[in-house]
């Protein structure tokens, strides 16, 4: 794996999480570099989306949370009142579980977020951000003839990489992706793999996947979480050949979690 | 969508190659210094055959961490599963290649500058047989090649012939010559080193033919 440049897109300093008086993450330090991709493993329930939602305060919508330390984008902490969560939302994009297309034409899909942000000056340029955004996506060849057609009518590994353009589509500097082929079968599994390590020469990736494998196969650096915690954090190679941590060894040998 | 949708492993896997045909040039580099230092009687160059071996264990466990960076990364199954397998095999056979040809150069440091017993025929003729069989085996890996990889056989047993035929002339002279006895068995050990290095690359061959075919078998029974 290459790494980008040494630039830190995001560093996490620290950072604590409540949903109420229960604490989810803990004393969480984590150096996201540029241009690469960092995968989050762990077991359910240990506290890896909850921190991916951490990264574009996500969990800002859900009531009686609440974040301690800090949360660099660029240097810059997300919390604190000179960022817009809006603009922050359109820097850092995020993918799910499941494919969530709207269900409107595949143009509008991907023309959605340019329309809301006033971001073309007529149809002429919509039209250009949306090929070219499809395009990045992998997805073009696929869908070029079919842009007035329901989205919903996609193969479901199409809608992934839909909404993977539609994230492209508002220029985003990173991309969150929470298990985003955990719905997909195994060819279109490895399509969306494989369009991840292209994106990677221009955004920053996060992914959350309970799949160790995929993790394996896709990122630059892995983070094993536990309760809240995390456990460590090193190159994917180091993860998956000589982790540092008993409890690494275990999880991706299987042998717990 | 590209036509592989295994892109990393198939960059990772060339490097890998890429890898281990430096190796077998390094070794290959190392049996013909080895037989130059022999023939010229040139003990620095010898040491020089035997200081380089460092650079070609080196290389080895670069390889071997590489492999297994990829198995633990990348879940390769079948032909890329046995060409990883087969590459993690080839490098420990590549290497202890290295280890004959210093083993022979270090014979040469030994023999100072002893005259030599006889004039050296079969000895570098059985060098010539090891190198073309490395240069074989390693094309055969490189295009993936069973058939290719067979042809190792006739030449291993050229150099198992050349052996024995080293053999039988140095134990006749020894048995008429005591005093040659020590000088005698210098050439031997050459030749035994050589002899062990057609060994290695019928193990070579018989991996290329594992990661074409999927068989595994002995080539010279």
């Amino acid at each position: 794996m290459t790494a980008g440049g040494n630039h830190l897109k995001f560093e996490i300093l620290n950072l604590d999480f409540y949903y109420g008086p229960s604490k989810a993450l803990s004393d969480i330090t984590i150096p996201i570099k540029e241009k690469e991709i960092t995968a989050l493993i762990g077991p359910s329930g240990c506290g890896k989306s909850t921190f991916l939602r951490c990264l574009n305060r996500m969990n800002d919508t859900i009531p009686y949370t609440r974040v301690e330390g800090q949360v660099l984008l660029d240097g810059v902490d997300i919390y604190t009142a000179v960022i817009d969560p809006v603009d922050l939302r359109q820097r850092v994009g995020m993918v799910f579980q499941k494919p969530n297309p709207f269900p409107q034409t595949v143009f509008d899909n991907v023309a959605y977020g340019p329309r809301i942000l006033g971001m073309a000056r007529d149809r002429g340029e919509l039209e250009e951000i949306t090929e070219r955004s499809l395009r990045r996506a992998a997805l073009w060849d696929e869908v070029n003839d079919k842009l007035d057609q329901n989205a919903l009518g996609l193969s479901l590994g199409e809608q992934q990489r839909l909404c993977i353009a539609r994230v492209l589509a508002v220029q985003p500097e990173v991309i969150l992706m929470d298990e985003p082929t955990s719905a997909l079968d195994p060819i279109a599994t490895l399509e969306i793999e494989d369009l991840m390590s292209d994106l990677k020469t221009d955004f920053t990736i996060v992914v959350v996947t309970h799949n160790m494998q995929q993790a394996a196969r896709v990122s630059d650096k892995t983070g094993l979480f536990w309760l809240g915690e995390l456990v460590e954090f090193d190159e994917t190679s180091v993860i998956f050949t000589r982790p540092k941590e008993s409890q690494t060894e275990a999880y991706v040998t299987g042998r717990v979690g | 969508m590209p036509s592989s949708l295994r892109a990393t492993f198939d960059k990772e896997y060339a490097a890998i190659v890429d890898d281990i045909l430096k190796l077998g040039s390094y070794v290959d580099q190392a049996i013909g210094l080895s037989l130059d230092s022999l023939q010229r009687r040139d003990v620095a160059q010898a040491q020089q055959v035997v200081d380089a071996d460092e650079a070609i264990n080196l290389l080895r466990f670069k390889i071997e961490e590489a492999c297994l960076t990829l198995i633990a990364t990348q879940q390769p199954a079948a032909r890329d599963l046995r060409a990883i397998v087969a590459s993690m095999n080839i490098v420990v056979d590549i290497e202890r290649i290295g280890d004959h040809a210093a083993g022979m150069a270090k014979t040469v440091i030994r023999m100072g500058d002893e005259p030599l017993l006889k004039p050296l025929i079969d000895i570098p003729r059985m060098v010539h047989t090891a190198r073309e069989m490395l240069r074989l085996s390693m094309d055969a890996f490189v295009e993936r090649d069973s058939d290719a990889a067979k042809a190792v056989v006739p030449l291993d047993d050229e150099m198992d012939a050349l052996y024995r035929a080293i053999f039988d002339e140095l134990v006749e002279i020894m048995s008429h010559k005591p005093e040659g006895v020590e000088r005698a068995t210098y050439l031997l050990w050459c030749a035994h080193n050589l002899e062990r290095i057609g060994d290695r690359v019928t193990n070579i061959a018989e991996r290329v033919i594992f990661m074409t075919t999927g068989d595994m078998r002995e080539l010279n029974v």
